[in-house]
């Protein structure tokens, strides 16, 4: 992922709930728990001291069981829930600072927000509904129903402008929750558990439209979600929380990899392992790479030295250009091995998941190399290294 | 021992209040009433001026477009067998009285309701007071509303409202109240104001129970109206009335019979608007 500028900032964000916060306040900073506060002043911590950043064009998913301050820290953000202390930069506007009038400016044009139980309006229709937003802003009737229109073409819902909500099915009447936000043309999309209410089918194909749509529509999408696998399949970078405060941040990798403490540990226990981890991130250095103008008996000395299972790889100018096994080189003679060479598509991406890796390494001869965007030779994968990674994320050291 | 607890002299504070109010106000009240007293009495005597039949079938064609037939077939038979009574005079009286009064019980008791669901506060002291509105005996108000408005169908028509606004406040405040939080929470997201919340959101969802106010305004109405034919509001109860202070049983049953009729036909019509407005909406 290449750095952009942060669209939102968020710093030292703390909520405490309750009539006490001002006295709590003090008592959190000073660095007393949940707990002692609860029982010395009746105030609740929601959020303690939360900082991320949410880059432009980017998916973040904040993550975390039900009660650990995930919908409180995005309410926070266009502040449905005041916080405490802290502030959320939006590009360069403290958004806590804003006035009233203010606020209510900067909700109409920079955020949309869509939620868990859809929270469409039932008295009003479907396009109505959609237009919402504009007309709060003021949006020309006109103009207001063609970008309302528009919006319900992205998301699929043409032809049912007319129907109430409560005609709609949950897939669509989320799809229409989707439009009503998208058709403010907001720079921030905020998402409360946005698909959490759906069958699972219908989750999954959501899921899948809403990268769609992102990858079109670059928004900044902050997305509220206690699901793992959603986290995963968004693909964006994760912020789990964990009792008001952020455990880990990173990509699911890096908390398979590297998880925080045993929470974290717990947390990506159940994880598709196949879906996180890359390629680039469970491959090893290449045991037996041979150069393009090599005799087959030679590879095949060098092969059989390196003990690597079963293909080796060869190269030209450092470039993937495909593999060959014992069984063809042995024989060969004198021929130069670019001639047996075959197998091209031997190899996965550095940035490809294992599962794509699986297929290919069951197509091939037990050894896939891993290339670089220029076909740059980075490493191998053997059936035995995937095992291996595989067994790592069951908690078994490798070595 | 031999304490002697003085008796709070409320009756007195009361009519010192009254008094007061009545040397202040009346001369405005008593214009009010002159206004409204006519109108009141326009009203009716162009109604009793049309032929019967007439004013029955305008009755039932303005059911049957607010309801369906089977309700306006009702309405008509039941507006004819109340002329068939020959208490066809007393009815409309006692009609006009109860939708002048609900009209005026709405236009008062709407905004209320609006500002109590809105201001915490607000609301604080009007639920109280809604309650002593609604315990106190409907007579009561019978007294003080002559000293304002004199004699006749305008105090029965201020009893009424007072009587009867009650459920129409509490009611409209309760359903905008009822708002489900996520809709508030919504509309708040893409920065509406209190204004545009309240007409784009909390007043459309809160129309049903707005309508099922209205409809025990509607029938407080008319249960006030018949009592106040004791300071001559005239109507169906002044037939009861009448029958009381002659002692004519019959009479009297004739006329309680016709409340009845009126008030059943006018609670299908409300209770019927009140059902279609809220599967209107599929949202309760």
């Amino acid at each position: 992922m290449t750095e952009k500028r942060p669209r939102i900032r968020v710093r030292g964000l703390t909520k405490i709930f309750g009539d006490d916060a001002g006295k709590a306040l003090p008592l959190l900073q000073g660095g007393l728990g949940r707990e002692a506060i609860f029982k010395q002043t009746g105030a609740v911590v929601g959020l303690h001291d939360v900082s991320f950043d949410i880059a432009e064009g980017e998916i973040l998913v904040v993550m975390g069981l039900s009660g650990s301050g995930k919908s409180t820290c995005l309410r926070c953000i266009n502040r449905l829930v005041e916080p405490t202390a802290g502030s959320v930069l939006l590009d360069d506007t403290d958004l806590t600072k804003l006035s009233e009038s203010e606020l209510m400016a900067v909700r109409r044009t920079r955020f949309g927000m869509v939620f868990q139980q859809f929270a469409l309006f039932p008295h009003r229709t479907i396009l109505r509904n959609v237009e919402y937003g504009l007309e709060v802003q003021g949006v020309a009737p006109t103009l207001r129903r063609e970008r309302a229109m528009a919006a319900l073409e992205t998301v699929g819902l043409k032809g049912w402008e007319a129907h109430l909500p409560s005609q709609l099915s949950g897939g669509m009447q989320q799809r229409a929750g989707l439009a009503r936000a998208l058709a403010l043309e907001p720079d921030v999309l905020l998402m409360d558990e946005a698909f959490s209410a759906l069958d699972p089918l219908i989750r999954r194909d959501m899921q899948q439209e809403l990268v769609a749509l992102q990858k079109r529509l670059k928004k900044t999408i902050v997305f509220v979600s206690h699901d793992l696998d959603e986290a995963i399949a968004l693909g964006g970078r994760i912020v789990l929380m964990k009792d008001g405060a952020v455990v880990q941040q990173g990509y699911a990798s890096d908390f398979l990899a590297n998880p925080a403490d045993d929470y974290v540990r717990r947390f990506v226990e159940h994880i598709d392992v196949l879906g996180v981890v890359t390629a680039g991130a469970a491959m090893r250095a290449p045991a037996c790479v041979v150069p393009w103008h090599v005799p087959a008996a030679e590879a095949l000395v060098r092969l059989e030295q390196s003990g690597d299972p079963a293909a080796t790889v060869v190269c030209q100018d450092g470039l993937f250009q495909g593999t060959v096994d014992a069984g063809v080189l042995r024989g060969a003679g004198a021929t130069e091995i670019r001639l047996l060479a075959s197998d091209r598509d031997a190899c996965v991406s550095d940035t490809a998941t294992l599962n794509d890796a699986v297929s290919r390494l069951a197509a091939g001869r037990g050894e896939i190399a891993v290339i670089g965007a220029g076909r740059e030779l980075r490493g191998v994968i053997s059936n035995t290294d995937l095992v291996a990674a595989l067994a790592r994320r069951r908690g078994e050291p490798m070595h | 021992m031999d304490f002697e607890i003085p008796r709070i002299p409320l009756a007195e504070m009361c009519d010192a209040a009254l008094d007061w109010a009545t040397e202040h106000f009346s001369g405005v009240t008593r214009a009010i009433s002159a206004v409204i007293g006519t109108g009141i009495e326009a009203t009716t005597d162009f109604l009793v001026d049309l032929p019967p039949w007439l004013v029955i079938l305008a009755f039932g064609l303005l059911v049957w477009r607010l309801t369906t037939a089977r309700i306006a077939l009702f309405t008509m038979l039941g507006f004819a067998f109340l002329w068939n009574l020959e208490l066809w005079r007393a009815t409309l009286q006692s009609l006009v009285l109860v939708l002048v009064s609900t009209l005026f019980a709405l236009m008062i008791g709407i905004p209320i309701g609006i500002a109590a669901a809105l201001s915490r506060r607000f609301w604080r002291v009007v639920g109280p007071g809604l309650d002593m509105m609604q315990t106190m005996p409907s007579f009561v108000y019978l007294i003080p509303a002559i000293p304002f408005f004199g004699l006749g169908a305008v105090s029965a028509c201020f009893a009424t409202i007072v009587f009867a606004m009650p459920p129409t406040i509490r009611l409209t405040a309760l359903g905008i109240m009822q708002t489900p939080p996520e809709l508030v929470e919504a509309a708040d997201s893409f920065g509406s104001s209190r204004w545009q919340k309240l007409f784009k959101l909390q007043l459309p969802l809160a129309i049903p129970t707005i309508m099922a106010g209205i409809n025990q305004t509607i029938m407080l109405a008319l249960s006030m109206v018949v009592i106040a034919a004791m300071i001559g509001a005239g109507g169906l109860g002044g037939e009861v009335w009448k029958a009381i202070q002659r002692l004519e049983a019959g009479q009297g049953f004739q006329a309680g019979i016709a409340i009845v009729v009126l008030a059943v036909i006018l609670d299908r019509i409300t209770q019927h608007i009140a059902r279609r407005m809220r599967t209107d909406r599929g949202a309760g």
